[in-house]
């Protein structure tokens, strides 16, 4: 028998919307800045800067509804895992809504230059850094550890794509000097995406801990201490 | 932006997004209490308590055991003047009327201001005859079918209709514990009151039987105005919209119950919700 209250039950539903809304907003901004470096628009970058505001009020609102949850509903095991969670999810999904921003100002200094090449492993960064976001908030919403395990796996293929990006450019700096500039902002945007990975592997190795009171972060499955 | 750029780090501000909090400012208090002391004999058990209290809300009352926070509630309905020997100062106003002054029909006050105490008390006879008992001595029992209508709605208002419905006239006592208290409730809410004051109503009650009276006490409020005294802090941070905290017959703190359990503005009260003395 659960030993809350229905209308804490309520309370926890809601939660859970606000915080899938703002995944949403923020994988709409990385996709939007990622797009507006490939197809070199200004508009899409100042779309990005401006849609950071909604993503950091509800980073506050998610923080007092889950500080308010705890204080109040004192909530227990599978409860407790969830809200303590989505404290930890929260701040790692307004951390991509801030490195979306980042992107959109690296994004617009690069735009001022020649393109140094053929964008194809950043845009490919941005669809594995989105795609894991979006798999790692399924995971949260179906309780899905598989899905979530996944999400973990994926996170090997951007560090991969991050340290090519990196040896590539390194090689059109070395080849132009003119580069330098341009080549150092898609280095910092491979950098950022890569980071957003890791935040949604954060937000899928919450969910594990969430669902099974598993913590998988640094060494792998282990029990968790009594 | 990191968080630490904003008032994130507040405690106060963080409390200061509540939602929960139904109160209206500009609605009319239902309750307000002007100074009042409370004597047993010749000694002062409550010291100039003043206190508003809007309608719709759940306000809780806590404090250690003897802080008066009882015998505040008691004064609400003149429940204290059945004990010899008690005397009371100041005004306790309800929808604006106050209640000690001469010529009020307390039968009425009662009426108006319904009571459930921690021990479930129903009556020795059946079911429906704890319902119907209230109406007929108040006048409201109407023709049969309105008097089977009220009950049913009574039974229905504290979650216990589906339960009892086939037994309505068979004992009260031969219920649980906790059916008895929602009995007691019904029996309350029958007569129609506006404000229901509950003194540690799940107290005696297992951790289920409790959840369903704090549950109905939640769903209550969009009718009533509930003040409920507990000594279960977590049960006044899940139920209630207000907190008031008592300590040696004063009140100290009377605030949103969020702010209470988060961010109180006495130490005192820090010093009790924290468990560090009571």
């Amino acid at each position: 028998m659960e030993r809350q209250v229905p209308h804490f039950r309520e309370e926890l539903e809601a939660l859970q919307g606000r915080l899938l809304e703002m995944g949403g907003l923020a994988e709409e901004r990385v996709r939007a800045a990622v797009q507006g470096l490939v197809s070199r628009e200004a508009a899409l970058f100042e779309k990005v800067l401006l849609g950071d505001e909604p993503i950091n009020q509800l980073h506050i609102e998610i923080d007092n509804r889950c500080f308010r949850l705890l204080a109040l509903h004192q909530p227990m095991a599978t409860d407790l895992r969830a809200i303590v969670a989505a404290v930890k999810i929260n701040t790692d999904l307004e951390r991509v809504g801030d490195l979306a921003v980042n992107i959109a100002e690296a994004g617009k200094r690069y735009i001022s230059h020649p393109p140094v090449k053929k964008l194809i492993d950043i845009p490919q960064m941005g669809e594995i850094a989105q795609a894991m976001l979006r798999d790692a908030l399924d995971a949260f919403v179906k309780r899905d550890t598989a899905l979530a395990h996944q999400v973990l796996n994926e996170d090997d293929r951007l560090d991969s794509l991050k340290t090519q990006v990196f040896r590539d450019l390194l090689t059109h700096m070395l080849n132009d000097q003119s580069t330098v500039e341009p080549a150092l902002d898609l280095i910092l945007v491979s950098r950022h995406l890569e980071r957003i990975g890791d935040h949604a592997t954060n937000v899928a190795e919450d969910v594990i801990f969430m669902v099974s009171a598993l913590d998988v972060r640094h060494h792998g499955p282990a029990p968790v201490e009594d | 932006m990191s968080t630490a750029s904003r008032p994130l780090a507040s405690l106060g501000a963080l409390a200061s997004a509540a939602r929960r909090d139904t109160t209206d400012p500009n609605a009319p208090c239902k309750i307000e209490v002007d100074n009042l002391n409370f004597f047993y004999g010749a000694k002062r058990a409550l010291e100039d308590i003043s206190i508003k209290i809007q309608p719709h809300v759940v306000t809780a009352f806590i404090g250690p055991s003897g802080c008066g926070k009882s015998t505040f509630l008691r004064t609400l309905n003149r429940m204290n003047d059945i004990i010899p020997g008690t005397r009371v100062e100041g005004r306790v106003l309800i929808d604006g009327q106050d209640i000690y002054a001469p010529g009020v029909d307390v039968v009425s006050l009662r009426r108006r201001v319904g009571m459930v105490f921690q021990k479930s008390n129903p009556f020795p006879k059946s079911v429906f005859e704890n319902i119907a008992y209230g109406l007929r001595i108040n006048g409201m029992a109407g023709n049969k079918s309105e008097l089977a209508g009220r009950v049913e709605e009574s039974l229905k208002q504290a979650a216990l209709w589906d339960e009892v419905k086939d037994r309505l006239h068979e004992s009260a006592l031969a219920m649980s514990g906790g059916q008895q208290q929602r009995l007691c409730i019904a029996r309350a809410l029958a007569v129609r009151p506006d404000i229901l004051l509950m003194d540690e109503p799940a107290s005696a009650l297992d951790p289920i039987a409790t959840q369903r009276i704090e549950e109905l006490v939640y769903d209550l409020k969009k009718t009533y105005t509930i003040v409920i005294v507990t000594h279960n802090m977590q049960q006044a941070a899940r139920v209630s919209d207000r907190t008031a905290f008592f300590w040696l017959g004063r009140l100290v703190e009377y605030d949103r119950t969020e702010k209470i359990f988060t961010a109180p503005a006495e130490k005192l009260t820090e010093d009790y919700v924290t468990g560090r003395f009571g």
